[in-house]
């Protein structure tokens, strides 16, 4: 399956589920765009795997949860690229809290980047997309907005919302050939997981029937089923990638 | 090009439809079969032509050809 000549923004593509579906990507034949905000040495590390690799890719640093930024950011590569084929919205932060302590600035700022910012990026994509008549479009959601979290009532609200912005988008733009579709991780290990105490990973494996937690390539792959030709018939839908912890 | 031109251009690429029924008082809806993201679409590729901003509130009144064109010279 080669999408050879088409152009994809992984947002978040620096580190972690990010990376690994950064460099799935390019080994599909497309060139990719690796966003990030903070990490210039992960990012320019994605990019020499990449390249190094036979692929090709470009860092672009902008803040998703910045309507302005990201918006001359994605018309300004899609002027230079001549199109933005692909946009997999994977960006993401947590702050987590106990909802009775949760600051109201927690909230802003995971709503702002997770569910804003798939938002603004999309809006941005989609102009060239449609105009292509060709799009696909992969929201990153998570498990925890299916199933719920103590301690994560603003990211399970982020990656809940993220599910109607994956629906109502599909049903938009069907016409214009262009799919919208989610995955959801389970517990994945990444950086944002890592950090937990080992008796809580301990208890976290307990509840995954395939007994493990994931890897970031476990959800790039379902990444590129859903941007790849054998799903061109797929919109709307979430690909759960969890080790069967919730079904 | 005249502007007349360049519009009746720009809507029969975006609406896959026949010069000839691009006539001053065909309305997109009714006449030129438009759907709502065609209207959306034919205003951003106004924008772009005639590199003009257009507000949301100036394009819900964009209904025929000649509202069109009256919006671009107005402006122009």
């Amino acid at each position: 399956m080669s999408l050879t000549g088409k152009n994809a923004l992984v947002t978040g593509g620096s580190r972690g589920i990010g990376r690994a579906v950064c460099i799935r990507l390019a080994t599909m034949g497309v060139h990719v765009f690796i966003n990030y905000v903070s990490n210039p040495k992960a990012a320019q590390e994605t990019q020499k795997i990449i390249t190094d690799a036979g692929g090709s890719a470009d860092l672009l640093a902008f803040n998703v949860a910045d309507a302005v930024q990201a918006q001359n950011a994605i018309k300004g590569l899609i002027k230079e690229a001549g199109s933005l084929d692909i946009l997999v919205n994977n960006a993401g932060i947590t702050r987590d809290g106990l909802m009775a302590r949760m600051k109201e600035d927690d909230w802003d700022a995971v709503l702002d980047t997770n569910l804003k910012g798939s938002f603004i990026c999309a809006k941005a994509a989609a102009r060239s997309m449609m105009k292509k008549r060709w799009g696909r479009i992969v929201n990153i959601s998570s498990v925890i907005g299916f199933a719920g979290n103590a301690g994560q009532v603003n990211y399970a609200s982020a990656k809940a919302g993220m599910q109607g912005l994956t629906k109502s988008m599909a049903r938009e733009f069907a016409s214009r050939n262009i799919t919208v579709n989610a995955v959801a991780p389970g517990y994945i290990l990444t950086d944002m997981t890592r950090d937990l105490p080992e008796e809580i990973q301990e208890k976290i494996k307990a509840e995954i029937p395939l007994a493990s937690l994931g890897s970031p390539d476990d959800v790039a792959g379902a990444v590129a089923y859903l941007v790849g030709d054998d799903s061109a018939y797929i919109t709307g839908q979430t690909i759960h990638v969890n080790g069967g912890m919730y079904m | 090009m005249a502007i007349e031109q360049q519009m009746v251009d720009i809507i029969v690429e975006q609406l896959s439809v026949d010069k000839e029924k691009v006539v001053p008082g065909a309305s997109f809806v009714d006449d030129l079969g438009a759907d709502s993201l065609d209207l959306v679409e034919l205003i951003m590729a106004m924008e772009e032509e005639f590199d003009v901003e257009i507000p949301d509130e100036e394009a819900e009144k964009i209904a025929t050809v000649q509202n069109a064109i009256d919006f671009v010279n107005n402006i122009k």
